[in-house]
């Protein structure tokens, strides 16, 4: 299969570099860094320590299936290296460590670094050298829709514009004449989820009665949500990181505000539902909505799903210790499937434009911890990784998914 | 009329938090004459005592004066310690040193209790309050009650008891105090126990609303810091109506003039308070300091 899909680029680099005399056993394109005959070696940031430190255990789970892979014998031949390091969520960690990486490392790529304000910080230095800035672990809308200013960088998880596409989809089905409250931060990330909400409401923005801001030094969003309340609003949109999502539910249980509730994606964990409900009561948790598109490991349902049994494997062999239930490590596993998939497809010969091109080209059915039904794919126009979404509601303990499942932007645009 | 009561209930709520901190700074401020910017970090690492006690099973009423006594000791040990070494030196000295120590904390807590966001265990009932058709949190008002108990509490304190007014001199005349047989240097020490005792207490009643987690009182402290100079800095009182003002004063903002809202209603709340110190310099309730020549 990766034969049939080789794309051009990569085939003739391989030629290129066997022309060069380089020879026939060492099959690396002799100027591609980080390829050796026996390794690939790839860099990372996550934050290891600091505030985001929880996210940490994306790079865990992506060094778990790594290891995994190499044992069975690597990619085309070669194993695996990732250098993932802590830039501890901090954009001048990041521009330092990526440097590093590159200059004196030479990675072949950079891959799943991790965070809106590192990738940002990172992403025009990488553009100008000519390395792959693959998959990044950040939800906001810009690694897709910019490509043609910066095509080496790709994201991979829906962004934060086409969940709220999907939750709009959905309102405008169940209660078309729903008036809706906004609460969001006052920064890119809210304002990308905003974004796609009126995009997805479209005639229909007018149903927006109130967005209340707050700023991420604010003690608490109670006054924002008193207002959203007062607005008359039946529907609201938690468009928040884990604290202030959390005090938003718990606000307005203790408001006796009961609306039809749409909680971001960033902060629907069974954990932070499971505070917000040991804090507001189940009145504040039950029944809100959110959108899902990897299978959740702490959800009972998939324990006898095959994929779900063979993430457990991997993560019990490779990285002892880790709890399989936290879906970070599950993140993680199921992004370094498509890298793994894309570096496969590259061939024996991988490029660092070859492996580009193959990341516009995806089409990958088989990673084994996304929603059944959902395709990872992308197109030179459409370089969105994972657009569709499922709908999960909280149960009081899970979140049960239910309906269709949704495109967010739809595809070919 | 129910969303106007609701803000201003939530309003005094979040500004008992601001008064709560800026009580504790106005403490420090009284006795050594510097801001102390650890104090959050201080508060937010008594609230994590309180937090393993109650993982541990103990119940909360013993938890919590546990916690607000290791907080008074542990600053009085920390002052004389760390901070009475540089006691007499500039004060820029001992704002680093409070920097120093609020990196400390920060990290500490971190190393050891992780980043996570926790609940944190209510003293008070989760039921909403209903007054006429408005809701009010239980939690709101419990919090609301306590910072003025701890207002009134200090405040007989420094106007009542001997030890209070040995304090105050303590602060005011180190030299002459000393003359005549007061401590100064325990003084100092006991200025130190207090504010970390009204910290702790603070980060106690905040911590089942703003959530338990390293970071919990910084944005805090910039807002106690600002009511602290709006009330006066060296005035108990004045940092507790700084406080409620602040808070009271950003809701209706951000809720009722639509042209600011939420977005703007902090560089307002600020631009106010900038005019205000323009014609009042030492704050609402501030002494202002007057030199002879």
């Amino acid at each position: 299969m990766h034969v049939r899909n080789r794309p051009l680029a990569a085939t003739l680099a391989a030629c290129f570099a066997l022309s060069l005399g380089v020879g026939a056993f060492a099959p690396a394109a002799a100027d591609e860094p980080g390829i050796t005959p026996t390794e690939i070696l790839l860099g990372g940031l996550h934050p290891y320590s600091g505030p985001a430190s929880a996210y940490g255990a994306i790079g865990k789970g992506i060094l778990a299936y790594f290891a995994y892979v190499n044992d069975k014998g690597g990619v085309n031949g070669r194993k695996i290296t990732y250098k993932d390091l802590d830039d501890a969520y901090s954009p001048p960690q990041a521009v330092q460590l990526t440097k590093q990486l590159v200059e004196q490392d030479k990675v072949f790529a950079m891959f799943d670094t991790l965070g809106t304000p590192s990738n940002l910080a990172i992403r025009q230095y990488l553009n100008d050298n000519g390395v792959p800035q693959l998959y990044v672990a950040t939800g906001a809308s810009t690694w897709g829709s910019d490509g043609a200013k910066y095509p080496w960088t790709i994201g991979w998880q829906p962004d934060y514009q086409s969940e709220a596409i999907v939750y709009a989809r959905y309102l405008l089905k169940e209660a078309p004449n729903a008036k809706i409250g906004v609460l969001m931060q006052n920064d890119d990330y809210g304002e990308d989820y905003l974004t796609g909400l009126k995009t997805g409401l479209g005639s229909k923005s007018g149903n927006i009665v109130k967005v209340a801001t707050y700023e991420v030094t604010d003690a608490s969003v109670a006054s924002q949500v008193a207002s959203l309340k007062a607005a008359g609003a039946d529907t609201f949109f938690v468009f928040a990181t884990p604290k202030f999502s959390i005090q938003a539910l718990v606000a307005a249980a203790q408001q006796s505000w009961h609306p039809r509730t749409f909680f971001n994606s960033v902060s629907a964990s069974a954990t932070i539902l499971g505070a917000a409900t040991k804090a507001g009561g189940e009145d504040a948790t039950k029944g809100l909505i959110t959108t899902q598109y990897l299978k959740d490991p702490s959800e009972p349902s998939w324990a006898d799903d095959a994929g779900m049994k063979q993430y457990r494997e991997i993560l019990a062999k490779y990285a002892p210790g880790a709890d399989p239930n936290n879906g970070f490590f599950a993140y993680g596993v199921s992004i370094a499937f498509t890298m793994v998939d894309t570096l496969k497809r590259a061939g024996k010969n991988p490029t660092r434009k070859a492996v580009m091109d193959i990341a516009n080209h995806l089409h990958e059915t088989d990673n084994f911890l996304v929603l059944p039904g959902i395709v990872v794919e992308t197109t030179p126009k459409d370089r969105f990784p994972i657009d569709q979404q499922r709908l999960a509601r909280y149960d009081g303990t899970h979140f049960v998914p239910f309906g269709e499942i949704y495109a967010g932007r739809g595809r070919g645009r | 009329m129910n969303e106007l009561a609701q803000q201003i209930v939530s309003g005094l709520a979040t500004g008992s938090i601001y008064a709560s901190m800026a009580l504790a700074l106005v403490l420090i401020y009284r006795s050594m004459g510097v801001i102390n910017f650890a104090q959050g970090e201080m508060a937010m690492f008594s609230t994590y005592l309180a937090w393993q006690f109650a993982q541990q099973g103990m119940p909360l009423w013993i938890a919590f004066p546990l916690t607000i006594a290791i907080a008074f000791a542990g600053a009085v040990a920390l002052e004389r310690v760390v901070v009475r070494p540089v006691e007499r030196a500039a004060p820029l000295t001992v704002v680093i040193l409070c920097l120093g120590l609020l990196i400390t904390f920060n990290g500490l807590a971190g190393w050891i209790w992780g980043y996570t966001v926790r609940t944190f265990p209510s003293p008070f009932p989760t039921t909403p309050l209903h007054i006429g058709s408005a809701a009010f949190s239980s939690q709101d008002l419990g919090i609301i009650a306590v910072s003025l108990l701890s207002l009134g509490a200090i405040s007989l304190f420094f106007g009542k008891t001997k030890l209070g007014l040995a304090m105050r001199a303590a602060a005011l005349y180190p030299e002459s105090s000393r003359v005549l047989g007061v401590r100064v240097g325990w003084m100092l020490a006991l200025g130190w126990g207090m504010a970390a005792a009204v910290g702790a207490l603070s980060g106690l009643m905040v911590a089942p609303v703003v959530l338990l987690e390293p970071n919990m009182m910084q944005g805090i402290l910039v807002y106690a810091f600002a009511a602290a100079v709006l009330g006066g800095i060296d005035s108990p009182v004045g940092a507790v109506v700084g406080g409620l003002a602040l808070g009271v004063g950003l809701n209706l903002i951000g809720a009722y003039v639509p042209v600011i809202g939420t977005d703007l209603q902090l560089t307002t709340a600020f631009g106010i308070i900038i005019v205000i110190l323009l014609f009042r310099p030492a704050g609402l309730f501030g002494r202002r300091t007057m030199r002879r020549v």
